[in-house]
């Protein structure tokens, strides 16, 4: 019978809003509870640091180019003994929308995300970080890489003295 | 005849007492709805503004008054102004004939708790009810605006068709009770409450009251989804708050009336009337907030059809049943 069928469909869902009642809430209550995210969570930007301390970052300009909102911008320099650098480095986390791109564009790891999501700040202009605000002491999620280890052919040390980096060959002495 | 001043006093201090009651457990009401609801879904509900949350209804008032007052500017002023207060008094005095509580014995005399007890109770509460949605129709109409006057024209569909079964399902109440005064429906039940004579005029009841307070399934005049906000779309402030308040004082109302029709009133074991009033009122109202959180919205024509094809049928053959079997036990 289908009025009985429509009175069942009705009692069933009152019995079903009724258990949800007595059910704990699923809430978290923010300020005072906080919900600790994964590491590989998307949220505040870092610019870390080589395992000898040196900057990672080459300024290549592959992140800037990459953010689909343009929020990051630098620019290059050349510093003494051939390292790049960025003289200054700049993300506007007004804008930034954490996708993430920029880190995986990044070919020295220097640009990383981290679980750190509470960035509020009264003032807009606050939320625009510069280098210094950027720049950690530490390496990050990989803490061994150093970027002119395995590139940045002579800059750092002699050539073929990198890591997995053979000694040059002498092409005139492979001639017949 | 004089009237007693003591009597008069009596009155008052019941006026103001059931005022008081009455605004005070309507603005309660929208908390225990909003952390109700919140727990069906899950969640907390407004918890930050005192202990649990307790004071929410304070800072809503707040709110309510000082946000301003708009009135469309193609809209009818007086009208516009008004129909809250249409929406909402009726709904006030709607529970001047309701009786709360056992009669008191005070200094030797007998003090009904009800504030006015008419002989033809019922039938101002139906006429009460009726004017009510002039609230509705009128709010719709003097904003000036698609929804809501879609909203009020819906509030108008929505009347004629629980209107009837409304009043037709209170009929076996009266033929049981012999009398339109509420206090004689409510002492006709010491014995036996009517539900258990009438459940299917109770079922006809509830369905029509929860069209008539405009509430989920039945809030076509609302309809946020479609509507906007139906027929206070235009409204800010303490306007919008007056029809919105009218709408909880009308639950409890609805909720007290239900009790007294069907279940005994304030008629009940070991506990003293007036709680189990009270408790009975709520309950209702803990039923209207618990098929909102579960029950979808009707279109508008399936209440009408449902209105005029189910419940009126359903009430007019459950008073020849009625009035047959008072035939048949002699009781006519
Ligand atoms: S996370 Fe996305 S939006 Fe933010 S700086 Fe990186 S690329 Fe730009
Ligand atoms: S952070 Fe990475 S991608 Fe961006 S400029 Fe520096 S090295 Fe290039």
């Amino acid at each position: 019978m289908r009025v009985v069928d429509d009175i069942t469909a009705i009692l069933t869902g009152l019995w079903t809003t009724l258990k949800h009642i007595l059910r704990r809430p699923v809430t978290v209550q923010y300020p005072e509870e906080k919900r600790t995210p994964s590491p590989r969570y998307r949220a505040r930007i870092i610019l870390t640091r080589d395992p000898d301390g040196g900057e990672r970052c080459v300024a290549c300009y592959l992140c800037s180019a990459a953010c689909p909102v343009d929020c990051i911008s630098m620019q290059a320099e050349e510093v003494e003994g051939g390292r790049r650098r960025a003289a200054w480095f700049r993300i506007n986390f007004s804008r930034c929308i954490f996708c993430g791109l920029c880190a995986e564009a990044c070919p020295t790891t220097a640009i990383q995300m981290t679980p750190d999501y509470e960035i509020c700040k009264r003032d807009v202009m606050d939320l625009v970080f510069e280098k210094e605000d950027l720049l950690v002491a530490h390496g990050g999620k990989d803490a061994r890489y150093n970027f002119y280890r395995h590139a940045g052919i002579g800059v750092t040390q002699p050539r073929g003295e990198g890591a997995e980096e053979r000694p040059p060959v002498d092409v005139r002495g492979l001639l017949p | 005849m004089m009237p007693d001043p003591v009597e008069i006093a009596f009155v008052i201090a019941k006026i103001g007492m059931v005022l008081f009651v009455i605004l005070t457990l309507a603005a309660y009401l929208v908390y225990a709805e909003r952390r109700l609801l919140a727990w069906i879904q899950d969640r907390k509900g407004p918890n930050r503004v005192g202990p649990q949350g307790l004071l929410q209804p304070l800072a809503d008032l707040v709110k309510l008054l000082t946000k301003e007052d708009v009135c469309p500017p193609a809209g009818d002023r007086w009208l516009f102004f008004l129909a809250p207060a249409m929406a909402a008094i009726p709904a006030i005095m709607t529970f001047a004939i309701v009786p709360f509580g056992a009669p008191l014995r005070l200094a030797g005399r007998d003090l009904p708790l009800q504030v006015a007890d008419l002989n033809v109770g019922l039938l101002l509460f139906m006429a009460l009810s009726s004017i009510a949605v002039y609230g509705v129709a009128l709010g719709g109409w003097a904003s000036n605006s698609k929804y809501a006057l879609l909203g009020s024209l819906r509030g108008l569909a929505q009347l004629i068709s629980y209107e009837l079964s409304m009043g037709l399902s209170l009929v076996p109440a009266v033929m049981l009770a012999r009398s339109f005064r509420l206090s004689d429906i409510v002492a006709a039940q010491a014995g036996c409450w009517f539900i258990l004579y009438q459940p299917l005029a109770f079922v006809v009841f509830l369905v029509s009251i929860l069209a008539e307070c405009k509430r989920i399934p039945f809030d076509l005049p609302e309809a946020e989804g479609e509507l906007v906000a139906g027929f206070h779309t235009e409204y800010s402030g303490m306007r919008f708050g007056l029809f919105f308040v009218g709408e909880y004082i009308n639950i409890i109302v609805l909720g007290g009336l239900a009790a007294t029709f069907f279940l005994g009133g304030w008629h009940g074991p070991v506990l003293p009337g007036i709680l189990w009033f009270w408790g009975k009122a709520l309950a209702f109202a803990f039923l209207f907030i618990w098929i909102r959180g579960t029950l979808p919205r009707l279109r508008y024509d399936q209440l009408m059809h449902f209105g005029w094809k189910v419940l009126t049928p359903l009430a007019l053959v459950n008073i020849l049943a009625t009035a047959w079997w008072l035939f048949l036990t002699g009781g006519a």
